[in-house]
């Protein structure tokens, strides 16, 4: 939605409705709101003022793409959708339904969702296809790519990185969630990836490091796309998982969550800079 | 016409068409300075050629892809599963060495479960030719569908000219009471030398080229199983997953009985060595299956029509 929304208090209503949206997803049956919530901030920019996407040029082969392939991030689109009008908002109450597609991961029933993802890894490749056919045609679209730092640990992530430098994909953005956890593990405790902007620029990629929850850091990024020529761009957005809500903010147990009706109302007033609650639904649930 | 001159004349003449590789250039070698951009190498990278693949296909591409088939059809599988399988996307997939093609690579190119396992995934369909005349027969209809194929490359030649390919249909190369053989890709030529040496010993010989292993033609099967006493699959594949599965799947399906005897790979690689050794070596020639069905050697000689295909 190019130069529709410029303003920070705007993108930052528009955050903190889409936060509101994924707690209320984040109850009968739950979904992934830590990882949401880390990529909020970069999905309200990206959409509201970045790309060239909205409801009337879905289907226009000159828009920009976005690919979530940090799949379970999705509720964060789906609130995304709802506020910017991609989506009726009454269809986020479906979530789950199996009367509806909204479900954990993304898929192509839901207007403005380009390709389905949920299996780590994939989007990188397939947002390559779409790049090269861009430059095949000599088109001016970007395509970006939305991966989480956990997912780096797939291989054919860095495949990519490799072919969309050969192939001088500069039209291409691969945005990394560098939220530091894996599913339940610190990144660094694990698999660690720092120092991660060296490994990009190793393989050959421009690379721009900024705060993903600040909108003016974002903007300055995205501005200087390509940030060189014939580059495969790579930001690195440093973020904080279930950023917004300080009782559950950077903790490892707290990536899917099922909350109680109750701890939802708590969470609701927290996020509002109430008071922080005390929660007592079961955590570490790994699916 | 070669399998590259017809990809040549077709993708020239239609600029949906995409060429891509993962370093496996020798179907296409003329390919790339005549295609340009639609010539797409990524490099020793089957997972990314496939999603890239379909990310071209989204923009309305008919991607053609080539890597050996053992790493196209296992490395990549979860790619193609997920990434054209679920969208059933375009994307044509062209397997290269498959079955016993591998010759002397050893177990590790060696694809004989590629049919199970690609048609195990929904709108996928698989194509095994004869030969290279069957295969150029088979190949415009395969491109031209709107669905994710996978084919066998098959590029050696044989004296046997095929009929029209009418997609879902086999080929019935000729009908039998006694013993009805049927087979797909390489195996084909064993076969036309198998029915030689039954009718010489007097009986009623069938054979059928399956040509198309998804969908298959459960018709053809069912006239087969009708008509003959005996039935034969003959196959470099795995005999779990392939055509003998796939035979007891359409006798099960239509409450029918049949008696087969199946050639295949029985949990097992295959030693590896030149192609016409290794076909000798798992029983596999036209006389080794003539006399396991007759049960009694023979005095005809295997023709020399074995020759060596190169691999990379």
């Amino acid at each position: 939605m190019q130069n529709f929304i410029t303003d920070n208090k705007n993108l930052e209503a528009i955050a903190l409705k889409v936060r509101e949206h994924i707690l209320k997803m984040s109850t009968g049956g739950g979904c992934f709101t830590g990882a949401s919530l880390s990529a909020v901030d970069m999905i309200v920019y990206l959409y509201a003022e970045f790309l060239n996407l909205h409801q009337d040029n879905l289907n226009d082969p000159n828009r920009d793409y976005l690919f979530l392939s940090k799949g379970h991030d999705v509720p964060a689109l789906y609130g995304t959708f709802a506020e910017l009008g991609l989506i009726p908002k009454e269809r986020l109450a479906n979530h789950l339904s199996i009367n509806d597609h909204i479900y954990w991961h993304p898929n192509t029933h839901i207007p403005g969702i380009e390709f389905h993802s949920g299996s780590l890894g994939h989007l990188p490749s397939v947002a390559i296809g779409v790049a090269m056919d861009i430059k095949i045609r000599g088109g001016e679209n970007k395509v970006i790519c939305i991966m989480g730092d956990g997912e780096l640990n797939e291989g054919s992530c860095w495949e990519a990185v490799l072919v969309a430098n050969a192939y001088q994909l500069d039209n291409l953005i691969f945005v990394i969630d560098r939220n530091n956890f894996q599913a339940n593990i610190a990144t660094e405790d694990l698999i660690p990836l720092e120092p991660l902007h060296n490994k990009f620029t190793a393989f050959g990629a421009a690379v721009s490091r900024i705060n993903g929850h600040n909108f003016n850091q974002l903007r300055n990024a995205f501005k200087k796309i390509p940030f060189a020529q014939g580059k495969l761009n790579v930001v690195i957005a440093d973020t904080v998982r279930g950023k917004g809500l300080p009782s559950i903010e950077a903790r490892a147990d707290r990536w899917f969550c099922n909350f109680s009706a109750d701890e939802v109302g708590q969470l609701l007033q927290e996020l509002h800079g109430e008071h922080q609650t005390q929660l007592t639904s079961e955590t570490l649930v790994v699916r | 016409m070669s399998y590259e001159e017809l990809l040549t004349e077709l993708s020239l003449a239609d600029e949906h068409f995409i060429v891509m590789t993962a370093e496996n250039r020798a179907l296409i070698r003329n390919l790339p300075k005549l295609l340009g951009k639609r010539f797409i190498d990524t490099g020793i990278t089957e997972q990314t050629m496939i999603g890239a693949a379909a990310g071209l296909a989204l923009r309305g591409r008919v991607p053609v892809v080539h890597a050996l088939a053992s790493f196209l059809s296992m490395r990549a599988f979860e790619f193609i599963r997920t990434d054209a399988g679920i969208p059933s996307l375009p994307i044509k997939l062209s397997a290269f060495i498959p079955g016993l093609l591998s010759d002397a690579n050893g177990p590790t190119h060696q694809a004989i479960e590629d049919i199970s396992i690609m048609r195990g995934i929904p709108n996928m369909t698989v194509f095994a030719p004869a030969d290279e005349d069957d295969m150029v027969k088979m190949m415009p209809l395969i491109w031209a569908s709107a669905k994710p194929a996978y084919t066998r490359i098959n590029t050696r030649a044989t004296a046997y000219v095929h009929a029209p390919f009418e997609p879902g249909k086999a080929e019935v190369i000729e009908t039998g009471t006694d013993v009805t053989i049927l087979t797909y890709g390489l195996l084909f030529e064993q076969a036309l030398i198998t029915v030689e040496i039954l009718r010489g010993e007097g009986l009623s010989v069938g054979l059928v080229n399956m040509r198309s292993l998804k969908p298959v033609d459960e018709q053809a099967i069912l006239d087969v199983v009708d008509g003959c006493d005996l039935v034969v699959t003959l196959e470099d594949h795995f005999l779990t997953g392939g055509l003998y599965t796939i035979i007891a799947e359409v006798l099960l399906k239509h409450q029918k009985t049949a008696k087969v005897l199946p050639f295949a790979l029985n949990e097992k690689w295959f030693k590896p060595a030149l192609l016409p050794a290794v076909i000798e070596n798992e029983g596999f020639s036209g006389k080794q299956v003539a006399e396991t069905i007759l049960g009694y050697q023979t005095n005809h000689n295997q023709p020399e029509i074995l020759k060596s295909q190169f691999s990379e």
